[in-house]
C-alpha cells in the first residue's frame, strides 16, 4: 500500500546568497518559512516542485521537505529543516540574526 | 616557502578569470546548475546548509604572515570575520556570496593562494606533517615533495575526472603526524639500509563509510621514481576503480576488491609503460623547489629568558609543558597555538586572531605558520628566549589555551551546523565536552587523549582514528551519537571499535564523562594513557561504564 502523503513545502537555496528559501502560494520565494505554501496534496506538490525547477536562474537544488501546520505558518518536522530555518548553533549567524 | 614563478602566476590568474566568466554565465542563465556545479567544485565552492562555502587550499599547511593576513582580510571583507581551519589543512569561509567568490579568488591569487581542487573528483590538497622542517625526528623536510606533487597534480589532464576524490599525504618521520595510513596514497620519506633516501608508498587507506588502514605498496622506491610510480598508481585506479557505485569508488575499494598483489602487478605494467616518458625534469624541479625550503637563519642567543619565565610563572609553565615540542635546533621550540579555547568551535579563528598569529610569526617565528590536521596553528621556529613574549601576546588574543593533545583538543567537522551532507551536529558536542572537563578541572590529570567527532559517516572529523571517536547520525529523525574506542591515527594506525548503541544528543557528554572516570579508575598509573589502558584491558570495562543499565540487567 502506498504511504500516506504527508504535508510538504518546496524549499531551496537562493542562487546568489545561498540562503535558505521557500516557495509561497503566489509563486514568490520567501526567506521565512512562515510564509511558505503548505502543500497537502501529492499531485499538487509535484506540480509546485516543477514550478520551482523551472526557476533555476534564481534558485539551487529545490526539493520537497516535510512540514506541519504551525501557529505562524508551516513548521519543520525534521531537525535538519529546523536548523535551516534558524542558522548554526555555534554562532548567532544566519536567519536567527537577520530576524532580530 | 615556495614562491610562484611566472607560470604559476599566469595559471592561477587565468583560472580565476575563467571562474569569473563561469559565475557570470550561471547568473545569466547560460549555464544550468548541473553544468555549473562541477566547475564551482573544482574551484572549491560548495553550497552548504545556510550559504555557500569556499574551501581554500593551504598546501601542506604552510603559511607566512602575508598569507595569514590576507586570509584575515578576506574573512572581514567577504565573510563574517572568521575562518574555519579543517582536518585537511584547508581554511573554509562559511558565508560568501556567489558574486563575491571571483574577487575572493583574486585576493587569494594576490598572495599566491588558490582554491583549486579543494573539491571534486580530483587529487586534493596535498597534506603533510605540520612539524615539517622543524622536528628533530624527520629524515628531511617533506614539503618539497609535497609541493612537487601539488604541481604535478594541479590540472593534471588525466586526473581531472577520477572516479572519486583522491587524497595524498607526505611525511618524513617514523612518528606519523600526518595520518598517512588514512590516505588514498601516502608517501613516507625513508632511508634504506645503504643510507639512501627514498620513499615508502602506502596505498588504499581511508576513513568514511568503509575505514581501511593503508597498506605498504612499495617498501622503498628511489628518488627518481616518485612521480612515475605515483602516476602509475593513479592511472591504474582511474581505469580500474568503480564508477557504478559512489560508495565503492575510492582506491581503498579498488585495492580491496582486486587484492594488493594484483594492483601492484597492474601498477608495475603501467610503470614500465610510462617510465621512459620521464626524463628527469621532475627531479630538476624538485631540486629547484628544495631551494625554497631552507632552514631559517637561526638566532644565536641565550635561552635564559625562557628558563626564568618557566620557573617563575606557573601559567606559562603549564602552556610550555603542553603546547611546545622539541625543535631540531635545541635553542628553539615548536609552539602549537590552540585554536580550541574551551567552549569555542574547534578550528575557528577570528580575523583579529589571524592577524595576531601573523604578527607573532613575523616578529618571533621566522615568518612561518602551519595549520595542523588537528585544527591548530603552529609556530614551527621560535627561539626559546622569545617564548614568554609570544605567550603574553597569545594570552591577550585568547589564544593561550594549554590543551594541545588533551581532552579538549578535539577534532570536529562542521557537522549539521553548516554541512549539507551531515546527519547530526558535531560542533556543539565538542564545545560541551571541552566546557565540561574544564569545569571538572580534570583535563591535565586525564593526560593525552584524542577525541574526534564526525557529523556523518564520511568521517571528515576522523572519528575512526580517535582514541574516543564520536559519530553523529540521524536515527529515526533524532540526532544520535555512536562511540568508537581505541582508534589511533599515528604510525600504529588502528580503526576504533564500536562500543555499542548510540546516545541521544543530551546523553553523549555524560557518556563521555563515565568513560573517562572508568579510565581514571582502571589505569595503572598516571603514565598510562587512555589508549594504552584501552589496549591493555579491552572494550569490556569501558562498555560497562557506558551502559550501566545493561550491567544491572545482567546481574539481576
Amino acid at each position: 500500500m502506498p504511504r500516506k502523503f504527508t504535508p510538504k513545502v518546496v524549499t531551496a537555496n537562493a542562487l546568489i546568497e545561498g540562503d535558505v528559501i521557500w516557495l509561497t502560494a503566489n509563486d514568490q520565494w520567501t526567506r521565512c518559512m512562515d510564509d511558505a505554501e503548505l502543500i497537502e496534496d501529492e499531485a499538487h506538490a509535484q506540480l509546485r516542485l516543477l514550478v520551482a525547477e523551472g526557476q533555476l536562474d534564481k534558485v539551487v537544488g529545490p526539493y520537497l521537505a516535510d512540514a506541519v501546520s504551525g501557529d505562524a505558518g508551516p513548521a519543520p518536522t525534521h531537525f535538519r529543516e529546523e536548523f535551516r530555518t534558524r542558522g548554526p548553533s555555534n554562532y548567532f549567524h544566519g536567519k536567527q540574526a537577520e530576524a532580530v | 616557502m615556495y614562491k610562484y614563478n611566472d607560470f604559476d602566476e599566469a595559471f592561477i590568474r587565468e583560472r580565476t578569470r575563467q571562474f569569473r566568466a563561469q559565475v557570470e554565465r550561471r547568473i545569466s542563465g547560460a549555464l544550468t546548475e548541473d553544468e555549473f556545479r562541477p566547475l564551482r567544485l573544482m574551484n572549491g565552492l560548495y553550497l552548504q546548509l545556510h550559504a555557500y562555502m569556499l574551501r581554500v587550499a593551504i598546501p601542506y599547511g604552510t603559511l607566512d604572515s602575508t598569507k595569514m593576513n590576507q586570509l584575515a582580510f578576506i574573512a572581514d571583507k567577504f565573510d563574517k570575520g572568521y575562518g574555519h581551519f579543517t582536518t585537511r589543512q584547508n581554511i573554509q569561509y562559511n558565508w560568501p556570496k556567489l558574486t563575491d567568490v571571483p574577487d575572493m579568488l583574486d585576493a587569494l591569487a594576490d598572495v599566491e593562494m588558490h582554491a583549486n581542487q579543494t573539491s571534486g573528483n580530483t587529487i586534493r590538497n596535498v597534506t603533510s606533517d605540520h612539524f615539517a622542517g622543524a622536528t628533530p625526528d624527520e629524515i628531511e623536510d617533506p614539503r618539497p615533495v609535497a609541493e612537487l606533487l601539488r604541481q604535478w597534480s594541479t590540472d593534471h589532464p588525466e586526473f581531472q575526472f577520477l572516479g572519486r576524490k583522491f587524497k595524498i599525504a607526505v611525511g618524513a618521520s617514523e612518528h606519523d603526524r600526518a595520518v598517512l595510513k588514512s590516505h588514498d596514497v601516502a608517501v613516507q620519506i625513508v632511508k634504506n639500509d645503504a643510507g639512501e633516501v627514498g620513499y615508502k608508498i602506502f596505498v588504499g587507506g581511508g576513513l568514511g563509510r568503509t575505514p581501511i588502514v593503508g597498506q605498504v605498496l612499495y617498501d622503498f622506491i628511489p628518488r627518481q621514481d616518485l612521480l612515475p610510480r605515483v602516476e602509475s598508481i593513479l592511472s591504474v585506479y582511474n581505469l580500474l576503480g568503480r564508477r557504478d557505485n559512489k560508495y565503492k569508488a575510492r582506491i581503498k575499494i579498488t585495492v580491496l576488491e582486486n587484492g594488493l598483489d594484483e594492483f601492484r602487478e597492474l601498477a608495475e605494467k603501467e610503470y614500465a609503460r610510462i617510465r621512459p616518458t620521464f626524463h628527469g625534469a621532475d627531479l630538476e624541479l624538485l631540486e629547484d623547489i628544495r631551494q625554497y625550503f631552507q632552514q631559517p637563519d637561526y638566532l644565536d642567543a641565550s635561552t635564559n629568558a625562557f628558563d626564568v619565565a618557566y620557573d617563575a610563572d606557573p601559567v606559562f609553565r603549564s602552556w610550555a609543558d603542553t603546547n611546545l615540542a622539541p625543535h631540531k635546533n635545541p635553542d628553539y621550540a615548536i609552539a602549537t597555538i590552540s585554536i580550541k579555547a574551551h567552549g569555542q568551535t574547534p578550528g575557528d579563528a577570528t580575523s583579529d586572531q589571524m592577524r595576531v598569529m601573523a604578527d607573532i610569526a613575523k616578529e618571533f617565528g621566522h615568518d612561518e605558520l602551519r595549520i595542523s590536521h588537528e585544527q591548530n596553528v603552529i609556530l614551527p621556529h621560535v627561539h626559546k628566549s622569545h617564548l614568554p613574549a609570544v605567550f603574553a601576546r597569545l594570552q591577550q588574543a585568547g589564544l593561550a589555551t594549554a590543551n594541545v593533545g588533551l581532552i579538549s583538543d578535539i577534532i570536529a567537522c562542521p557537522g549539521m551546523d553548516y554541512c549539507a551532507l551531515a546527519t547530526a551536529r558535531s560542533i556543539p558536542v565538542a564545545q560541551q565536552i571541552a566546557t565540561r572537563f574544564d569545569e571538572l578541572k580534570l583535563e591535565h590529570e586525564i593526560g593525552q587523549l584524542k577525541i574526534k567527532i564526525s557529523g556523518c559517516i564520511n568521517a571528515c572529523g576522523h572519528h575512526h582514528v580517535g582514541h574516543i571517536g564520536i559519530l553523529g547520525l540521524d536515527r529515526a529523525g533524532v540526532e544520535n551519537y555512536q562511540i568508537t574506542l581505541g582508534g589511533d591515527g599515528s604510525e600504529t594506525t588502528t580503526i576504533g571499535e564500536r562500543a555499542g548503541p548510540g546516545f541521544a544528543y543530551d546523553e553523549i557528554v555524560p557518556a563521555i564523562e563515565r568513560l573517562i572516570y572508568a579510565y581514571l579508575d582502571l589505569r595503572e598509573d598516571e603514565e598510562e594513557t587512555f589508549l594504552q589502558a584501552y589496549r591493555r584491558v579491552g572494550l569490556s570495562p569501558f562498555k560497562a561504564a557506558l551502559y550501566p543499565e545493561a550491567k544491572e540487567k545482567h546481574a539481576a
